[in-house]
């Protein structure tokens, strides 16, 4: 069918129903100041093969937000010759929530619960960089119980062996490794399990709180994270035997997605991506917190600048933290997991009453019948919260995706003034352009799976 | 801090950071005084400025900035405002004509080797007339394993900050963001455009008097006041 009779006037856009007897408003084109534009989607091709000739070719293809492969509500915006991408931009923001400026509207505690959503891979990882800034802010660092850093520190790890399974399975299922997705989802929820035994929650957790974590581990819970240890230790290497010397999926990822450190270091990069280019960055072993300079673990490097390098990054990783894991059982003693200050440690422990609800019988009855000041004391602390001196702090920690900082001001008061974090996520998806322009389109979805964004955190 | 007034400060510390001025101790306003706190006003500070020697690594440091900044025809004293030092990290506070220059000298002298930009965050203080918006820039060195905080302040209504993307390019999403949610306009960005809000969005969220939303409740027409103006405990 050809469209050359029809003529348009108006400068406005205007849809062209002639290509089919019913309006459709997802398929048409229209005149614009630069020619032409086509709409089309699925079977639509053919009625634009009559396009005029001599007309310039420019196909521009939205990838997302709701495509399968795009982890997320990330958009795509390719400028495509053929099966090369020659232009390549990211549209982010359908998952923005506003958590930075709700959490000015809620007291220190409670922002807790909000940055365990931002990126929801990670939330040992938002949760302990807010709180190590809240702790830092209070000058309180030294006094958090060492059982509570230790805790902290097993549960960052067993995160990031959760987050990096997630992305070895979804980056598996983009590049149709659908074993690899079932592998890597099947073990993730051993970790699960565990947060779940020792939270209450397989994700969104606030678990760690200013000034320590919520609860102790449950009486069981050493020996249990004990046991899972050596099962996850031996069903990743399954993930390894399937996927480490395949050569589809290192014909897939090999010298894909290639980033070099000098463009590491003028994105920003941090995390896995910079480790792939053989710099061995990484802040648990540059800028300790929480105490890991005293664990024994290996900063893992690779030197081919690739999606496959990255790769087995993650897997090395993933044996390190089981390391870590093991000597944190190890290290491990009964002692408070909430700092000893009263005016800043949440009142009371909670545990599973008979109606299967949390509750603190203790405390209740303390509170209740026997001190009017320690009620008064709850009182203040669950309504109003302890105040903060004013002034800006910024802690970051090593997340699975790099470096996840919070820089959070405070007004003296009992909310935080502003807090900003620094996702990982959000600043290297900014390497999406210079990893896939000049390469095929199949490889944008390696490149972008090797970057591991999470729209949650990119967008908070 | 709903009532902009006179702030309370003592004689002799003006050149401090008043950020706004606390009444009562509880943030109930509205029924009588039960606290006895109700005639408490209280001028919210943030930490003083750091006066030479600073002690540790921060004199070596401040020494090779200032040094690399006159090397580029700037006096240090120009360049920085005041230096302020809390919780072991250091701030510098930069006027912001000399921005480029200070991000250029962290970035190329061997002494200082910023070689990341944690990027730019926004901070809007209403009450500081002149200064209300402060735009936070993080500096990571990994060659001398340091960081620092630089600090620019700008009034709201000439909110414009040189970009420092042809600097540091990875600070481009990061300007569009603070741009997005402040209204920063930083000057020379190749791009800068909405990046979390729709492109068509009016306002910029995270400024202090962005209106907020109540929510409506289905009893007897009640609803729900905006987070800003229930009742607190600030």
């Amino acid at each position: 069918m050809s469209t050359e009779n029809v003529s348009y006037t108006s400068a406005e856009a205007e849809f062209d129903d002639s290509i089919d007897d019913e309006f459709d408003p997802y398929s048409g084109s229209y005149d614009t100041t630069e020619g032409r534009v086509y709409t089309v989607s699925g079977g639509d091709w053919d009625t634009i093969s009559a396009a005029p000739e001599g007309e310039k070719d420019r196909i521009v293809v939205n990838m997302g937000p709701q495509h399968p492969s795009t982890h997320g509500v990330l958009r795509l915006i390719l400028e495509i010759d053929g099966e090369t991408v020659t232009e390549a931009r990211c549209g982010i923001g359908y998952l923005h929530t506003g958590i930075e400026k709700n959490m000015e509207f809620r007291s220190f505690v409670q922002g807790v619960t909000y940055v365990t959503r931002m990126d929801y891979l990670t939330p040992m990882f938002n949760e302990t960089a807010y709180c190590l800034a809240v702790e830092k802010a209070l000058d309180v660092t030294e006094q958090v119980p060492e059982r509570a850093s230790v805790i902290r520190v097993m549960m960052m790890e067993l995160n990031r062996i959760a987050s990096h399974l997630v992305a070895l399975a979804t980056g598996g299922m983009e590049l149709g490794a659908l074993t690899a997705m079932e592998f890597g989802f099947r073990e993730r929820e051993l970790v699960l399990d565990i947060f779940e035994m020792v939270s209450g929650l397989r994700m969104n957790h606030a678990y760690i709180r200013p000034g320590g974590v919520a609860q102790d581990l449950p009486e069981d819970g050493v020996q249990k994270i004990r046991e899972t240890v050596p099962l996850l230790r031996k069903r990743l290497k399954d993930t390894v035997d399937l996927l480490v010397d395949n050569s589809i999926w290192m014909g897939r990822t090999v010298g894909v997605g290639y980033l070099d450190l000098t463009g590491c270091m003028a994105l920003g990069i941090t995390g896995p991506i910079l480790r792939a280019t053989g710099l061995p960055h990484d802040l648990r072993k540059s800028q300790p917190y929480c105490g890991y300079e005293n664990y024994e673990f290996e900063v893992c490097t690779e030197t081919t600048n690739d999606v496959y390098g990255r790769f087995l990054i993650r897997i090395r990783e993933m044996e390190q933290s089981l390391r870590i894991v093991e000597q944190c059982l190890d290290r491990i003693k009964p002692g408070p997991v909430m700092i000893e200050d009263k005016k800043i440690a949440w009142p009371a422990q909670l545990s599973i009453g008979s109606d299967g609800q949390g509750n603190s019988p203790e405390h209740i009855k303390e509170i209740m019948s026997e001190s009017m000041e320690a009620l008064i004391h709850h009182f203040k602390l669950v309504t109003e919260g302890f105040r903060v001196p004013a002034g800006q702090v910024y802690s970051a920690v090593e997340s699975p995706k790099g470096e996840l900082g919070c820089q959070l001001v405070s007004s003296g008061g009992t909310r935080p003034y502003r807090v900003h974090f620094r996702e990982p996520s959000f600043n290297n998806l900014q390497s999406v352009a210079v990893m896939s322009e000049g390469s095929m389109i199949a490889d944008v979805i390696a490149a972008v799976a090797s970057i591991d964004p999470v729209m949650g955190g990119v967008d908070r | 801090m709903s009532e902009p007034s006179v702030p309370a400060v003592p004689e002799g510390v003006r050149e401090l950071d008043v950020i706004g001025v606390r009444h009562g101790a509880f943030g109930a306003s509205g029924s009588g005084d039960t606290s006895g706190f109700g005639g408490l006003v209280e001028p919210i500070v943030l930490p003083a400025p750091a006066i030479r020697p600073f002690g540790g690594w921060y004199d070596e440091i401040t020494d090779e900035i200032e040094l690399s900044i006159a090397d580029r025809g700037v006096p240090a004293t120009d360049a920085i405002e005041k230096v302020v030092i809390w919780r072991d990290e250091i701030t510098y506070h930069v006027r912001r004509e000399h921005l480029l220059n200070f991000a250029t000298a962290l970035r190329d002298e061997p002494g200082l080797r910023f070689e990341i930009c944690l990027g730019v965050s926004g901070v809007h203080y209403p009450h500081e007339t002149g200064r209300e918006f402060h735009a936070v820039y993080l500096f990571l060195s990994i060659t001398h394993n340091c960081r620092i905080r630089v600090e620019v302040s700008v009034p709201e209504d000439d909110a414009h900050i040189p970009s420092i993307v042809a600097v540091y390019p990875m600070n481009d999403w990061h300007e569009r963001e603070t741009w997005d949610m402040f209204g920063i306009i930083f000057d020379g960005h190749p791009a800068l455009t909405r990046i979390l809000m729709p492109d068509d969005w009016p306002g910029h969220p995270q400024r202090k008097d962005y209106p907020l939303g109540g929510i409506p409740v289905e009893y007897k027409g009640g609803t729900i006041p905006p987070p800003d103006q229930r009742r607190s405990y600030h």
